[in-house]
């Protein structure tokens, strides 16, 4: 094949293979990973072929090993990691053997990475185009000059505004969709066979992670490259891939072509994957007022105002989702309520009265009431404190219990989130995400609170802890008959739990009311933005609404 | 992300009710390690050079505990003639009073390493809590501490640690309070930039909508994520202290007669090089010595807490 030619002739670039030739085989690929001194196996035996011009899916909770099988498709493991058994064998050559000079040669120039945080992968100090002639002049691919020229072309197909400037641009002065597409461009700055993406998209919200989408899935089209496409979300993973693999605890559970894999789910697992989605609460009004905020407005440092006279009102046992992409004002919001940012003018109403602004005015027993849970529940959690000391100091602190009463206590809070006294001496690093979060329930139910603010308590986990956990606060809001005021950007959330719908956006409440309302046409326009932006379960959706915008303007 | 090894301490993904719940219930807890079996464990990694500075450091600590069990003599007491040589009676020879040298070397371990501690704790108790403060209230708390400081560092420390005593005269007291107090400086630095990365995280505002107090907060959530910085500044500091104090004691402000130290040992000795005598060195290798010990236990306890391999 020419293939082999390829990998030795730097200069016949333009004779690839043809599409449709095996690329990439991996065989009975195992990984170890060390903890403490103990080597354990995080990919146990699988797997996986590619052809030229094919976009392969991986797909699976976290933990499943699939960035992990991504990066040794390169032939690379983490540190702490090492390939202890199988080939990979990409275009007739087993990247498991190579040196590292060897494959050095290859990384970049052959085969591609695209990671999850574009933020974090660029260097801030450099322009965006001199991290992107890099690797085409290490490679002696092409010329800093023609790069450049190349890099204005790649930016345009990618729809990058100012395609010729943007280059100029440091990381910091373009928004995180952008970055990931300028990201995208980078890696194929060499024209590579294969390229991998891991995760692309997951730290984006809605509306931005269309455009990054429709992008990436243009130009992999148009070049004809191979791509594995890393992801947890499936719904995104059905517009990318032709063929998807669903993969858990480093094992592969089943391999189809998508439509295949969406309409006729053989496995067990994966037909649980796909019922993640259908979760919906009966939706229930309410009169009954517990929090008011009363025209709000509020500002950072006396300067930036970031919420416009916000108001919304949450009823006593029910669910209010705030939903709006990042900026919107979301989580400002949830500062004022909680008394962290006092607002500027308007009032927070609890049970009928106006809660002191600032938190430094408002008693222990009124804190008591109002809790909140957090996104990320690894910062949320003391990393040197037991589960015992987490759930046992607001006990103390504010419901004074004390000795074998507390314990007891702790005991049956670790029931109600379905965990049990065997992680009452746990540190937060010795549980998973989904436990750690409902360890973070935990601590705010100690204080049997009538208001819970949840900010994005389910968008770092995957599909099916997050839909553990919401099902949990469901149950938990029957049976304390507590109220929640849900903030996210995910849709398919709020129309799993929300009784009621706010929409931000650019801190103004836009439309809100019963979730049906809302959800229902006539729409405000962001409404209809962010409600169209949410990936289905179909092959088509994308390339569809892409059609569809375009058509009107 | 997916990729991260699990840990050894049975971390399986949570159960999920849509597939049979083997998984969680059938995994027995593993033993927790006791105290004593981790710290094992940890110094089987320890490199020579750290188990070379923890022997040093042990055998200072023994001698400095037991010194008058060890010492032949008495800490003060004139035995020989001035200046005697090296010899079986007295095995490094006699001070310039006739004091015997080895008994005043090992007393002076005691002293000098006892107030060094004993400095650097108040420092540390000092520069740690203005800084958790500082970091944890923020505003114009922060600005007066921080501006306070940078005043303080503005001055050479020992020109002012020397001008301070001569104000206030040179009992070990003030000694330990002028160089704690200087010496905080940098301890606060070092506390407010690691405990602002603390301030920072939710479990801290979580703690604060429970309406904890700021000791509270100070103490519980954020000094035990800064401990392991601080260990090893601590270690650090002392090599500091030790050598400000010995420096001072040469200068004739520190440690007053006739207490044995080594600082004023090498003063007072040093004649004695111009005859060629090494007798004023054994102090000053001393001080060496424990400086050297020190900073490997320390370069080793930085390595293993920065997360850094190899």
């Amino acid at each position: 094949m020419a293939a082999a030619n390829a990998m030795t002739e730097g200069q016949s670039r333009g004779d690839r293979g043809t599409v449709g030739d095996l690329l990439l085989e991996i065989k009975g690929l195992r990984i170890e990973g060390q903890s403490e001194d103990v080597w354990h196996e995080i990919v146990k035996g699988v797997d996986l072929t590619l052809h030229r011009g094919e976009v392969l899916g991986l797909i699976g909770e976290s933990g499943a090993g699939k960035s992990t099988i991504g990066l040794a498709a390169m032939g690379y493991a983490r540190p702490g990691c090492r390939i202890s058994a199988g080939s990979i064998v990409f275009d007739g050559v087993d990247m498991a053997k190579l040196s590292e000079a060897e494959k050095r040669k290859i990384w970049g120039r052959r085969v591609a990475y695209v990671a999850q945080s574009a933020a974090a992968s660029f260097n801030p100090a450099h322009k965006l185009i001199d991290q992107y002639v890099e690797a085409p002049s290490w490679h002696h691919v092409l010329s800093a000059q023609d790069a450049k020229r190349q890099a204005v072309d790649l930016f345009r197909r990618l729809q990058l505004p100012d395609p010729e400037s943007i280059g100029d641009r440091y990381p910091h002065q373009v928004s995180g969709g952008q970055l990931q597409r300028a990201m995208t461009a980078m890696a194929m700055a060499c024209r590579p066979d294969l390229l991998i993406f891991d995760e692309p998209t997951t730290a984006l919200d809605v509306t931005t992670q269309i455009e990054v989408l429709a992008a990436i899935k243009d130009v992999v089209r148009q070049s004809h490259t191979a791509a594995i496409y890393i992801s947890h979300d499936l719904a995104v993973v059905a517009q990318m891939a032709d063929r998807i693999m669903v993969l858990r605890y480093g094992n592969l559970v089943e391999e189809a072509p998508t439509r295949q894999m969406l309409s006729n789910p053989q496995q067990a697992y994966t037909k649980s994957l796909w019922a993640v989605r259908s979760l919906r609460k009966q939706e229930e009004a309410s009169e009954n007022v517990q929090l008011r905020v009363d025209h709000v407005d509020a500002a950072y440092g006396g300067a930036i105002k970031v919420l416009h006279d916000v108001e919304l009102t949450v009823p006593r046992g029910r669910t209010v989702a705030v939903v709006g992409e990042s900026g919107s004002g979301k989580s400002t919001l949830a500062r004022v309520i909680t008394g962290l940012l006092p607002p500027t003018k308007g009032a927070v109403m609890f049970n009928g009265t106006a809660l002191p602004p600032s938190i430094r005015n408002r008693s222990k027993e009124l804190l008591r009431r109002v809790q909140m849970i957090y996104q990320m529940p690894d910062t949320a959690l003391n990393p040197r404190r037991r589960v015992r000391d987490i759930l046992g100091r607001p006990l103390e602190h504010q419901m004074g219990l004390r000795g074998a009463q507390r314990d007891q206590r702790i005991v049956e809070l670790l029931k109600m989130i379905e965990l049990d006294e065997r992680f009452l001496d746990r540190l937060p690093s010795e549980l998973s995400g989904g436990q750690k979060q409902r360890i973070c329930i935990a601590r705010a139910l100690a204080v049997n609170p009538e208001l819970i603010i949840c900010d994005e308590v389910t968008s770092a986990l995957d599909q099916i802890v997050a839909e553990e956990i919401l099902k949990l606060l469901m149950r938990l809001q029957k049976e304390l008959k507590v109220s929640y005021l849900y903030i996210t950007h995910d849709l398919a959330t709020v129309k799993a739990i929300a009784d009621q719908v706010v929409v931000m956006f650019q801190g103004r409440v836009v439309q809100s009311g019963l979730r049906s309302q809302v959800l229902a046409p006539p729409h405000h326009p962001y409404t209809a933005k962010l409600l169209s932006s949410v990936p289905e379960m179909d092959p088509d959706w994308l390339d569809g609404l892409l059609a569809r915008r375009r058509q009107p303007a | 992300m997916s990729a991260e090894p699990e840990q050894a301490g049975g971390t399986m993904p949570t159960v999920d009710a849509l597939a049979p719940a083997t998984t969680a219930d059938a995994v027995a807890l593993p033993r927790r390690r006791t105290a004593l079996q981790s710290a094992w464990r940890l110094l089987k990694t320890a490199p020579p050079t750290a188990w070379f500075g923890m022997l040093v450091l042990g055998a200072y600590f023994i001698v400095s505990i037991f010194a008058p069990l060890i010492a032949p003599y008495g800490e003060a007491d004139i035995v020989g003639d001035q200046f005697a040589p090296w010899s079986s009676q007295f095995v490094f020879g006699t001070d310039q009073l006739g004091r015997d040298m080895l008994s005043r070397l090992i007393f002076g371990a005691r002293n000098t390493i006892g107030i060094a501690v004993l400095t650097t704790a108040v420092s540390f108790s000092i520069g740690g809590t203005l800084g958790m403060l500082a970091a944890v209230l923020g505003g114009w708390v922060d600005q007066v501490l921080a501006r306070l400081v940078d005043v303080l560092m503005a001055i050479p420390q020992l020109i002012f640690a020397l001008v301070l005593l001569v104000i206030f005269g040179p009992s070990i007291t003030n000694l330990i309070l002028i160089i704690a107090v200087l010496d905080s400086t940098r301890v606060f630095r070092l506390t407010r930039a690691v405990a602002m990365n603390v301030v920072v995280q939710d479990f801290v505002e979580a703690a604060r909508l429970q309406g904890e107090k700021i000791a509270w907060i100070m103490g519980r959530e954020i000094l035990p994520n800064i401990l392991p910085p601080l260990v090893a500044e601590f270690g650090l500091r002392f090599c500091f202290v030790f050598l400000t104090i010995a420096a001072l004691s040469f200068l004739g402000l520190g440690i007053q007669p006739p207490t044995a130290d080594w600082g004023s040992m090498v003063r007072e000795n040093s004649t004695l090089i111009n005859y060629g005598d090494i007798t004023p060195l054994l102090p000053a290798g001393a001080i060496a010595l424990l400086t050297v010990a020190v900073n490997f236990v320390v370069d080793w306890f930085l390595h293993k807490t920065s997360g850094l391999k190899e």
